[in-house]
């Protein structure tokens, strides 16, 4: 069965399958690597970093809800030095790319992080200009054209690496942002991070999370997920890494059908810490029952 | 070598053992042989709308059986804990495990301290513990478990509303009975383990925390259930541990509450 093809080509990076982890979801898969093999998998994009270390939000940072669930994590990370003494050097030792999730409250912020990478071992950059569990910096990049294609062309301008936007729905239409995005320089786009939502105690007449509000991820907005990726798809023509509650290997060809070129796996190894990897062995078994030679076939084919 | 397992346990037996409060014995595979007082489970459910794990204590560990017995709360209509709580003998239950670091073993003469559900996990600490020893056990009102931590070791109980024990919290329960202790072992409530962390300072005693959490992956990276503590943490390089890896148990001097 050695006949299908399911490599994909992300900027010039050769993944070996479309299927890599969702930032904040995966930390940098140390946790992951006693149940799945880190070489398996086409990346992992690693949970968020910034210049210096954050200490994210207080507690409760998550609750589930009907068919997904909400976080609030606020971006909690040991800062770009740990990261680059520790993480890095961690991933290395698998056959997998690496591509860096990239956070900040400020332009700076961001900066200083993709200069710091830019000797680094590192494949790719993924730019979180969404997050909306952070009171500065995050989604207030991601919500205004402007400032996407002001953010996207400060980092374009010093990155060693391809860069990846990273997409917010919480948008009116996210295919302007995305023309931003575009228009600015950007190499690639991922999308969507997680809905803004809300769940309250009834019992206790309080939020259950401490931060108010929290980001949903989950089955639950797979299918929003998938729109916008065809949205975006025929917008631009960059290539797009599709994510938001992708379970299984179906909902991960639905997403290459609408456009993406990879996809990302979050909440799911929440559920399942072998999920990724299941959904590798499903895409290849899609591929198989229809005879599809190479992935490439797939991507986008549903217009 | 490996330390985590997940696997499809079958359930042996489920009774009620007082309102809300279910008594499971499950069959494991490897968990069982690997697993330590004060480690827990993550239970996932069959109704895929309810994705996360739940985390559930280890009651009582049979490494030769391979059998694990987890006491545990419903927590209301429709939640997770209501569907594992239907369970019934032949059934199977997807399960990982075991997590968490659990209580290490001392030779101090101990308090094992349990308020509410926090009273489950101090059983197999009760078993296992090698020293003098006496659990203390808070209620709010309906008493369970009594029996099988009397078959171990001198018992005293507290009830909120005085119907068994002294009257109160368990620090009133040590404070009717006399007792004293070099080290304190405890589970419960956020406010009864920021009593017991005072208790312990103000008598110079040694005082080891469970701690419980929101959590989301179980295994620590997704940073849902993190605690807030005194010095730096090495792996989050912030004041923050993770309560799912480096807890749930903590010296109590080490965390913020």
């Amino acid at each position: 069965m050695g006949d299908i093809k399911t490599s994909v080509n992300l900027c010039g990076v050769e993944l070996k399958n479309p299927v890599m982890t969702a930032s904040g979801t995966f930390g940098s898969g140390a946790e992951y690597c006693e149940f799945t093999d880190l070489s398996k998998l086409g990346a992992v994009v690693t949970k968020g970093v910034a210049n210096i270390p954050w200490e994210g939000n207080p507690t409760p940072r998550v609750a589930e809800v009907y068919g997904g669930m909400l976080n609030a994590v606020g971006l909690q990370n040991p800062g770009i030095d740990v990261f680059c003494e520790r993480d890095i050097p961690f991933l290395r030792q698998y056959d997998t790319k690496i591509i860096v999730n990239v956070c900040g409250k400020s332009t700076q912020d961001y900066l200083e992080v993709v200069e710091r990478l830019s000797d680094e071992p590192v494949d790719m950059l993924e730019i979180n200009i969404s997050c909306p569990n952070v009171k500065e910096g995050g989604i207030a990049f991601g919500q205004d054209p402007k400032l996407v294609e002001a953010i996207t062309s400060d980092i374009k301008k010093i990155a060693k690496q391809p860069v990846i936007m990273k997409l917010s729905p919480n948008v009116t239409d996210i295919t302007e942002m995305a023309r931003a995005a575009e228009a600015a320089g950007a190499d690639c786009l991922s999308l969507i991070n997680t809905l803004t939502g809300m769940k309250i105690d009834i019992n206790r007449r309080s939020f259950v999370l401490a931060n108010k509000t929290g980001g949903m991820s989950g089955p639950a907005i797979h299918p929003i997920a998938v729109r916008m990726v065809y949205q975006v798809a025929q917008a631009v023509k960059l290539p797009l890494i599709g994510m938001g509650g992708i379970l299984t290997a179906e909902d991960a060809i639905e997403m290459i059908l609408a456009g993406a070129t990879a996809v990302s796996v979050g909440t799911a190894n929440f559920i399942d810490p072998r999920a990724t990897e299941k959904i590798i062995d499903g895409i290849k078994a899609y591929m198989r029952k229809y005879q599809v030679k190479d992935i490439k076939e797939l991507i986008g084919a549903v217009r | 070598m490996k330390a985590k397992f997940e696997e499809m346990a079958v359930v042996l037996s489920q009774k009620k053992i007082a309102a809300d409060i279910y008594d499971l014995t499950i069959q494991t595979k490897d968990i069982a042989a690997h697993a330590k007082a004060g480690q827990f489970l993550s239970l996932y459910c069959k109704d895929g709308t309810k994705l996360l794990p739940r985390p559930i204590s280890l009651c009582e560990i049979d490494r030769t059986k391979g059998t694990l017995r987890l006491v545990y709360r419903v927590t209301g209509e429709n939640t997770g804990t209501e569907e594992f709580s239907r369970m019934a003998a032949g059934d199977t239950i997807r399960v990982l495990g075991p997590l968490g670091n659990g209580f290490a073993l001392g030779e101090k003469k101990a308090f094992l301290i349990g308020g509410g559900i926090g009273i489950p996990p101090m059983l197999q600490l009760a078993k296992e513990l090698n020293c003098e020893k006496t659990a203390v056990l808070g209620y709010r009102d309906e008493v369970f478990l009594l029996d099988d931590f009397k078959e171990v070791c001198s018992t005293v109980i507290a009830t909120e509303d005085g119907s068994a024990g002294t009257k109160g919290n368990v620090i009133d329960a040590i404070k009717a009975h006399n007792l004293e202790a070099d080290v304190i072992y405890a589970c419960g409530p956020t406010p009864m383990l920021r009593a017991l962390k005072a208790y312990a300072q103000e008598n110079d005693m040694e005082c080891y925390i469970s701690m419980e959490e929101r959590m989301a992956c179980g295994i620590g990276a997704c940073l849902a259930c993190v605690c807030k503590t005194k010095e730096k943490d090495h792996h989050t390089n912030v004041h923050n541990k993770r309560i799912c890896k480096e807890g749930p148990v903590f010296d109590a001097k080490e965390v913020e509450l």
